[in-house]
């Protein structure tokens, strides 16, 4: 049978046997938890402790501002030592409140298990959103705001995407295999929130494991998995949507325009233990890999720790990086240094030796068109990218600059090693700047 | 940690370069090549030597009087100079060769500001220069004389020529001429020196499928118009038109199909703007061959072709995702 898939995109070496097989283990607490105020989308989150503080676990430290803004919490108990600028994975010192862990671990009361099937849509929303949970694809959009689409656009279709198309990731993967029903019954409370009957998880045909493994949890549920051909961006929302459900998402628009709701497979684990247990997002799955780690593995973690500490849990660096990435290679951000911490939308890191980074220097442009072939937004990247080159907006705009998704599939591709999805990443920062200007 | 790279997403490449794409269709183009020294003898060999090392000594003095940094490890020069000795007649003097290699990277490269701006393919451009500058030269044939066979060069039409000539004195085909397209194919017909093997150039074609840097839109649209076209005709008048099989495997068809029109320089860039451009080359290949003035006419349907590339480019741009017809 064809597997189900969209045009355009590619397939880089996957590199996911390093880790792919390594059960989830639990990464012991750090020394001192950074836990930064600005993790998702929207309004950083306001402090409500001080230094000097006591907190326990699941302690709300940050409020949420605004409605596009969650919470922050106390990843384990202990003293606030300071609130402060931090290295923050977006490259600088950015609020955070750090923590030395008392050892405890210990719960902060109040918090209240519920059932699901007893609640309204609007208590979930509730509780969702004082969970602090984002979309932990890498995203993190809030997603109590992805829940509560206005009315003239009714929902049929909740997508959960387990697809993580992502070379080297591994830990949506082994969540699907490890904790099937967690992100089942999760599924189970979006499609109640949303009032919808049709539910499809999109996985990658390359995790016949976790497909098998959720097909058979998924019997008598009103779930359905959707086995997807392995090409990246096949992860990518509007995407993923086109693949599973044929309907493609009006440029410029969002999925609710097609009746749909995408959420990440980590992101339903984290709404189950929202809605069923009360407890927030204070950790998560993540995976440390890569040709400089000595032993790739798939960690839980504490929001807050600081990637040097993942490492060691690791057996430590094996060598030298020469790139250390948060996320994926090919939508990961670059980081300064190991001593930034992880975050809600931390799915991986990855740190890539002198030998892995492409330092090819750009030649000229031979119109291959292997970018055009390749680009599942189906625009032109070359062209884009010449425009964004002479500070010619109006051209990169009017070459539908602003449909980018940033894959980042034309710069791999490319023969000439032109870094093209970064000049249309400029060019739309330059449009959009104009834009708010106007 | 000695030094930390920082740069935005993505981290990875893939492998395929520039230079390796260049070198797999120099790679690609040695079988020909082979056959072309082996059918021809050693003038062959001599002028693949001199358009190579022409075309790359005049981007070197090139790049260097425009003060740009020197370009010759993409092993486009050399490309573009066997591309040109395959284009060449067996026959042709030393400095016509050298000529022809100044011309194709000056005049239709450099000029330009190289690599990547060219409009037109520069080993037909250099080609043409040569050929209605030099007439005698540029169309004395010679039929093969296999090495070790003993025998001399002896002057030949090819079979494009030879059609074209019966068909103008007499308005009909050549008696024997049908019969040779077995032997066309394997390179035992006069012709220039790449053309004259499409068995050997159909090799090449294949590794560069199997590498994944041919696609088959251009060399399948063009040939499969050749084929359509010239059917169409032949079927009207066939002791007039010869078969789109004789079409095939004569001149340079092969050559320009798979290697010429293929130059992602001067072609289209998307998949269906390929095809459009196949089928243009194809249509004027054949008319130019049965109606024009010239036997042969892969040359100048690649470059007029080349010549309408940003109008196809601009009339087959993709249908950008959840793209929305604007309303009224």
């Amino acid at each position: 049978m064809k597997l189900k898939s969209f045009p355009g995109g590619l397939h880089p070496p996957d590199n996911k046997a390093w880790s792919a097989h390594k059960p989830i283990e639990t990464c012991a607490l750090p020394g001192e938890l950074v836990i930064p105020l600005a993790q998702h989308i929207g309004a950083p989150a306001e402090p409500c402790v001080a230094k000097g503080d006591q907190v326990r676990k699941g302690q709300v430290i940050g409020q949420a501002k605004g409605f596009v803004s969650v919470p922050v919490h106390a990843s384990t108990s202990g003293e606030v030592i300071a609130v402060e600028p931090r290295p923050h994975p977006y490259g600088r010192d950015l609020p955070a409140v750090v923590i030395r862990p008392d050892g405890q671990d210990a719960w902060v009361e109040g918090l209240e298990e519920a059932d699901p099937e007893a609640l309204t849509a609007d208590e979930i929303r509730d509780r969702i959103r004082a969970a602090g949970i984002v979309g932990m694809g890498g995203a993190t959009f809030p997603t109590h705001v992805k829940l509560s689409p206005p009315a003239e656009k009714p929902i049929d279709t909740v997508i959960v995407n387990g697809v993580e198309c992502e070379p080297y990731l591994t830990a949506d993967h082994r969540l699907m295999l490890e904790q099937t029903q967690k992100v089942l019954d999760g599924v189970a409370i979006l499609k109640k929130v949303l009032g919808v009957q049709k539910a499809l998880v999109g996985i990658e045909a390359n995790k016949p494991d976790a497909i098998a493994a959720m097909q058979k949890a998924c019997a008598g549920r009103g779930i359905e998995v959707v086995p997807l051909e392995v090409k990246y961006p096949q992860g990518a929302e509007k995407q993923l949507i086109l693949a599973a459900v044929g309907r493609e998402v009006p440029s410029g628009g969002l999925p609710m325009d097609v009746g749909v709701v995408v959420q990440n497979v980590g992101t339903a684990a984290a709404i189950d233990d929202a809605v069923r247990l009360g407890r927030p997002l204070i950790e998560r799955i993540a995976t440390v890999t890569g040709p400089c780690v000595n032993e790739p593995k798939n960690l839980r973690v504490r929001i807050g720790t600081a990637l040097a500490h993942l490492v060691e849990a690791c057996g430590g660096l094996k060598s030298d990086p020469a790139k250390i990435i948060m996320g994926g290679p090919m939508m990961g951000a670059a980081q300064l240094s190991l001593a930034v911490p992880a975050t809600r939308g931390t799915s991986g890191l990855l740190l890539l030796g002198e030998q892995d980074v492409s330092l090819e220097t750009e030649g000229p442009c031979i119109r291959c068109g292997r970018c055009v072939q390749v680009c599942p937004a189906r625009i032109l990247p070359t062209t884009i990218a010449a425009y964004a080159r002479l500070d010619l907006f109006d051209e990169a705009e009017q070459f539908c600059a602003l449909d980018c998704i940033e894959c980042g599939c034309c710069t791999y591709i490319c023969p000439s090693a032109l870094a093209l999805v970064q000049a249309i990443r400029y060019a739309k920062g330059a449009i959009m700047a104009r834009k708010r200007k106007i | 940690m000695e030094q930390l790279y920082l740069s935005s997403s993505p981290h990875i490449r893939s492998e395929q370069t520039t230079d390796k794409v260049m070198r797999a269709v120099i790679y690609a183009l040695l079988p020909a090549c082979a056959v072309s020294v082996y059918l021809f003898g050693l003038p062959a060999l001599s002028i693949l030597v001199l358009c190579a090392a022409g075309c790359v000594a005049t981007e070197a003095v090139c790049r260097k009087l425009m003060g740009r940094p020197l370009s010759l490890t993409d092993g486009s020069a050399a490309l573009t100079g066997i591309l040109l000795a395959l284009n060449l007649p067996p026959s042709v003097p030393w400095w016509l060769a050298l000529l022809g290699a100044a011309v194709a990277i000056a005049v239709g490269k450099q000029v330009y500001g190289g690599l990547g701006y060219n409009p037109f393919n520069p080993a037909l451009v250099a080609r043409v220069v040569l050929l209605i500058s030099f007439p005698v030269q540029m169309t004395s044939w010679s039929a093969p004389a296999p090495l070790g066979s003993g025998l001399d060069a002896v002057t030949s039409a090819t079979p494009l020529g030879e059609m074209k000539t019966a068909v103008m004195l007499t308005g009909k085909l050549p008696e024997a001429m049908q019969q040779g397209i077995g032997s066309y194919f394997v390179g035992h017909m006069a012709g220039s020196l790449g053309e004259v093997s499409a068995l050997a150039l159909l090799v090449g074609a294949a590794y560069l499928f199997w590498k994944r840097i041919l696609t088959w839109h251009t060399p399948l649209s063009y040939l499969g118009t050749v084929v359509v076209v010239s059917g169409v005709f032949w079927l009207i008048d066939p002791a007039r038109y010869p078969s789109p099989l004789f079409h095939l495997v004569t001149g340079g068809l092969i050559l320009g199909a798979f290697f010429m029109a293929t130059d992602m320089v001067t072609s289209p860039v998307t998949g269906k703007g390929m095809v459009i451009f196949g089928v243009g080359c194809g249509l004027l290949t054949v008319l130019i061959r049965l109606f024009g003035g010239y036997p042969e006419g892969v040359s100048f349907a690649i470059l007029l072709m080349n010549a309408t590339t940003p109008l196809i480019d601009r009339y087959t741009k993709p249908k950008k995702f959840g793209f929305v017809a604007p309303q009224g």
